[in-house]
């Protein structure tokens, strides 16, 4: 029996008018802007499944471009979103799509720039504003963007996964879920922790040997 | 503390109090927080309601997809005009809650009560009591703690999901949850707060979630503006005395032994109902293209 609290029931505060097509929307748009960075002028959105058959009638694109824009789901100018975006001289584009084998409310989120290669993130809308993001540029991940997170790509070698949990450990954060895949050598590693996880943090676990790439992001509110 | 509305009726008894301090009392102990800390936030909570709530009384809001909107304001206007067949406080109240749906269709901001669908009903009835019943802001906001223990219960032992259980698992319980509030917000007892919750949800048993062209605008803008009359005729019968046969514990059970038996094309999936009228269809053909 799943436990509720008040605030679960009576709640969320939110923009209308379906909870996983605005809510969920707009807070996988804004994990993709803090995975991906600011640094985009022009951004492809690939509906699937009943995003592709209901994003206009439910609004899910002007969330979607409200949350690659930083704007949170109860934000009441998610509905001006398509101006503000191009006030800022961001494009954006929607696309129609089958992803294959995924949820009925996903969308694949491609940043493009001009001096960088393409980056995109695959996320999707689960219900009740819970979203669950499953890629990043290739990289199958799985988290909820509820916990603060870390994403940390390194050369898989025996040892590392203990040097990075003993960091946490040592700056008293306790780990919530974890999750390692590995390709080729290369191995992805989500964790989503129970407290706040500081930049000192993140600079110390990129200071590991074997370290590629490591990025802390933040919970993203209903 | 409490999963069932037998345990929630049990500790109203022992401690002689009643289900919306129950439900803090719950909520302070489960979250470390405090009574001060509870009012506050469900303060906003209200203010939310309110606005949404009258918004579109007084201007037409048309829904982002522009196949509803504008029928709170016929509706207001109607009451005005002081010849109603049912009345103000019904014709007010629907009202309300079509100004609350015309709102959410609309992309504006509102309270999941305990669905976005289903967001008009919670606000409407228990502002109609409010303003029927001369009462306070703290008045209502402790109704709004009566509708959370009530409506934790049927999440906890069913759903409040559309795509679970169809339109009894968001109105119906969302007219349950309001029915048991303005209970105790009218002195009625704990008992008859829950009595009256059986009935609205025992009113639209079985009832089908049916959205043409999939979107949260029609029919559920009308079955919120049901689903208040709906919570307020069930106060009334409790607070007159009348008694639910079966227990609201039994009550709910039912409500999801009946979802689970509903067909996937009566469950948000807009494949069935009057989604698959002609019209239903004309109107989704026109929408996405």
């Amino acid at each position: 029996m799943a436990d509720f609290g008040v605030f679960d029931i009576i709640g969320p505060v939110m923009i209308g008018p379906s909870s996983s097509h605005t809510a969920g929307a707009a807070r996988i748009g804004k994990i993709a802007r803090d995975i991906l960075g600011t640094d985009f002028n022009r951004v492809i959105f690939y509906l699937h499944g009943s995003f592709a058959k209901t994003y206009k009638g439910h609004g899910t694109y002007k969330a979607l471009v409200a949350g690659i824009l930083g704007m949170g789901p109860s934000d009441e100018n998610l509905r001006n979103s398509l101006e503000l975006a191009k006030a800022q001289g961001i494009g954006y584009e929607f696309i129609e799509t089958d992803l294959g084998y995924h949820h009925p409310n996903t969308v694949k989120i491609v940043f493009k720039s001009l001096d960088k290669k393409d980056a995109y993130i695959i996320g999707s809308s689960i219900g009740g504003g819970n979203v669950l993001i499953t890629n990043i540029n290739g990289n199958n991940v799985e988290f909820t963007g509820d916990y603060p997170t870390l994403l940390i790509k390194y050369y898989d070698q025996k040892g590392i996964i203990s040097k990075i949990t003993a960091t946490l450990a040592n700056n008293d954060i306790n780990i919530a879920t974890m999750k390692v895949s590995r390709e080729d050598n290369i191995a992805t590693m989500v964790v989503e922790t129970d407290s706040a996880i500081e930049n000192k943090v993140v600079e110390e676990i990129k200071g590991l040997e074997d370290i590629i790439y490591i990025k802390g992001i933040n919970p993203i509110v209903r | 503390m409490f999963n069932k509305a037998e345990e929630l009726l049990r500790l109203c008894n022992e401690k002689n109090k009643r289900i919306s301090e129950i439900v803090m009392e719950k909520e302070i102990r489960a979250n470390k927080t405090s009574q001060e800390d509870l009012m506050d936030r469900m303060k906003n909570i209200l203010q939310i309601m309110k606005e949404s709530s009258k918004a579109a009384l007084d201007k037409e809001i048309k829904s982002v997809s522009g196949l509803t909107g504008g029928d709170a304001k016929k509706l207001e206007e109607y009451r005005k005009s002081n010849e109603t067949l049912s009345g103000d406080l019904i014709i007010s109240a629907m009202a309300k809650a079509l100004s609350t749906s015309e709102v959410n269709a609309s992309m504006g901001k509102i309270v999941a009560a305990p669905t976005a669908g289903a967001s008009g009903i919670i606000p409407s009835a228990l502002l109609s009591a409010k303003e029927k019943l001369n009462l306070t802001d703290e008045q209502v906001i402790m109704g709004l703690f009566v509708a959370a223990g009530i409506g934790e219960i049927v999440a906890k032992n069913a759903t409040v999901s559309g795509a679970e259980g169809g339109c009894q698992a968001e109105c119906g319980t969302a007219a349950a949850m309001a029915a048991g509030a303005i209970v105790e917000m009218a002195g009625g007892s704990p008992e008859a707060s829950f009595h009256a919750a059986s009935f609205a949800l025992v009113n639209i048993l079985g009832l089908v979630c049916d959205p043409i062209g999939g979107l949260v605008e029609y029919p559920c803008a009308l079955r919120n503006a049901s689903g208040v009359v709906n919570a307020l005729i069930c106060a009334d019968l409790a607070l007159a005395g009348v008694k639910s046969l079966v227990p609201f514990d039994e009550v709910v059970d039912s409500m999801k032994r009946v979802g689970k038996m509903m067909p996937e094309a009566l469950r948000e999936t807009a494949l069935g109902g009057l989604a698959t009228t002609p019209t239903g269809e004309e109107i989704r053909r026109r929408l996405l293209n």
